[in-house]
């Protein structure tokens, strides 16, 4: 069977089963508010705090930088939880519920049926991210004015990078056991892990978190770069899709 | 030409021997009723077939090509399977799931587009055709399993326990569906119900443990191993009684006695293995139970008799 066969079935999943329409919707929400959430927040603290005239005495008046923090935090929390929810039952599942030995007793390569799950859920990621970017460059551009467009494309270039890492290790975890939710245990340990290990010293320019860090470089306009980062994440993607199918190959159904 | 060759499987899980050192071989074009209690290992030695389990030992052929060694994919291709409980993914409609298995086997559109019309038409799901398979009953996801296993039009078709959620007017129909297949494709299906095997099967085997314990033609192999059977039917009342009297003489069995089973609540199926001696003492036990009987008679013996001569009670 050719990937095409597999990819327009899980495409058609990701359609129906509305993984496509959640992601896009929660992720485009967050694109729509975070702008707001940069711009307005200090009125909110002014009205909501006795003392907030004073607090904001001590706050810089919002600015296109906080809109790009606000957007990048809210799109990253968000996004690992949605890759993690999206990705872990996805070849679990099917080994529980059995689709998967009545698919892959037909001529279907293992390492085919994996790869168009990760290339559908990359491609629902892909899209929601386009239209999350457009929302929050649109706000943004209404709100505090123009930004560098190539540069929030590339932010959002690293942004997608850093939820597909999330998605490849939790295929990986789906593909270890029958159990979803042992899935989506073992894929929050990753995401743990991963945090931890941005947080250490000397080995956080190598996080994929420090993506992120190249994002936010980008969105203010900074000089800075995070090649091994980017480097690493790029290894996890493959090195986590390479694993899932060296694992799926041998495991019987 | 031989369609399914086994030699020497061997498959276990921890301690359990699931099969242990299998062999057999199967005609192309008949339909082949591998028969065995429930944990003989008849589940995984399909299972090895459609590639869906590694054997630890042997080898095992589909149309000459070793499923067992690299073969899987190319012998996928001509094989199409039935598991035990057929799942399928709840968001498609039947239709749609025939489409897909038919792009899976490479099927171009004109073919997918007619295959599926009639397989739908076959499996009786032509009005369920554009329904979420989600909505399906038991009876419904067992038929729409036959008609994905058809798509391929294959060479050889494996049903694991394929009656198993089905009602009586289903179960007639599918067995009549695998009888018209005779001659076209192989059919390699297991089962326990021994009266399905009876009316469709050309060739019987029988595993038990994990091990063939017999094959041979139907025919020959109720000439060669149904001993003669006698059967004698209690009357209303004496369900208990007719049971412990055939576990008393299950307990404490005459020279001539094979085995003993109920068939139902009232009748009791004696198999012997020598015919004069049964003759002549049968009917004095008989007499003896005290049971009030309606009836007496030495029967044709069945498949079941054969079964319940060969496979020893207890598997896995």
């Amino acid at each position: 069977m050719s990937f095409g066969t597999a990819f327009r079935k899980e495409w058609l999943e990701q359609l129906r089963s509305y993984r496509l329409l959640v992601t896009a919707v929660v992720l485009t929400l967050f694109g729509l508010l975070s702008p707001l959430i940069a711009r307005y927040t200090p009125d909110i603290i002014r009205m909501a705090l006795p003392q907030g005239e004073e607090i904001l005495k001590l706050i810089p008046p919002p600015s296109a930088a906080d809109s790009v923090a606000q957007y990048l935090k809210n799109i990253t929390q968000f996004g690992v939880l949605l890759a993690l929810l999206m990705a872990m039952g996805l070849v679990a599942q099917e080994k529980d519920k059995g689709t998967a030995a009545l698919m892959l007793s037909k001529p279907i390569g293992r390492p085919v049926f994996l790869l168009a799950k990760f290339a559908s859920l990359a491609l629902t990621f892909t899209l929601s991210i386009a239209l999350a970017g457009a929302a929050g460059y649109y706000y943004t551009l209404v709100l505090f004015g123009a930004m560098d467009l190539g540069a929030w494309l590339g932010l959002n270039v690293m942004v997608l990078v850093f939820l597909l890492v999330y998605v490849s290790l939790t295929l990986l975890c789906s593909t270890l056991t029958k159990s979803q939710v042992l899935a989506g245990g073992l894929a929050t340990g990753v995401w743990m892990a991963l945090s931890l290990m941005g947080a250490l010293p000397g080995l956080g320019d190598y996080s994929p978190r420090q993506v992120i860090g190249w994002a936010t470089a980008l969105g203010t306009g900074m000089a800075q770069t995070y090649w091994p980062a980017l480097g690493v994440s790029l290894a996890l993607i493959v090195g986590g899709l390479a694993g899932a199918c060296a694992i799926f190959n041998r495991q019987e159904l | 030409m031989i369609a399914v060759r086994i030699e020497g499987l061997r498959k276990s899980f921890g301690r359990v021997k699931a099969l242990d050192g299998l062999s057999l071989a199967v005609e192309a074009g008949s339909v082949f009723g591998f028969l065995g209690p429930n944990g003989a290992g008849k589940t995984t030695a399909i299972r090895i077939l459609t590639g869906l389990a590694r054997a630890h030992g042997g080898q095992a052929w589909l149309d000459g090509i070793d499923v067992t060694a690299r073969g899987g994919r190319r012998a996928a291709a001509l094989t199409g399977y039935l598991p035990q409980d057929p799942a399928f993914y709840p968001w498609m409609t039947a239709a749609e799931m025939l489409d897909y298995v038919g792009r899976v086997f490479g099927l171009t559109a004109g073919e997918r587009r007619s295959r599926t019309a009639e397989l739908l038409k076959l499996a009786g799901l032509e009005e369920a055709a554009r329904r979420r398979i989600g909505g399906f009953s038991g009876g419904m996801k067992q038929r729409l399993g036959i008609a994905q296993a058809l798509v391929n039009r294959p060479a050889i078709l494996m049903l694991d326990e394929p009656v198993s959620s089905l009602d009586p007017f289903g179960r007639k129909e599918l067995l009549e569906l695998i009888d018209g297949l005779r001659g076209r494709c192989t059919v390699f299906m297991s089962t326990h119900i021994l009266a399905d095997v009876e009316r469709v099967c050309d060739t019987v085997g029988i595993i038990d443990r994990g091990r063939l314990v017999v094959q041979s033609p139907k025919k020959e192999l109720l000439e060669k191993y149904a001993a003669p059977v006698f059967e004698a039917a209690a009357d209303r009342g004496q369900e208990a009684a007719l049971g412990a009297w055939a576990e008393g003489l299950k307990k404490k069995p005459p020279s001539w006695l094979d085995a003993v089973a109920l068939t139902d609540e009232l009748t009791v199926r004696v198999l012997v293995r020598d015919l004069e001696a049964a003759k002549r003492e049968l009917p004095e036990l008989l007499v003896r139970s005290s049971l009030i009987f309606t009836r007496y008679e030495m029967v044709r013996p069945s498949l079941e008799d054969v079964f319940l001569k060969l496979v020893k009670p207890g598997g896995h």
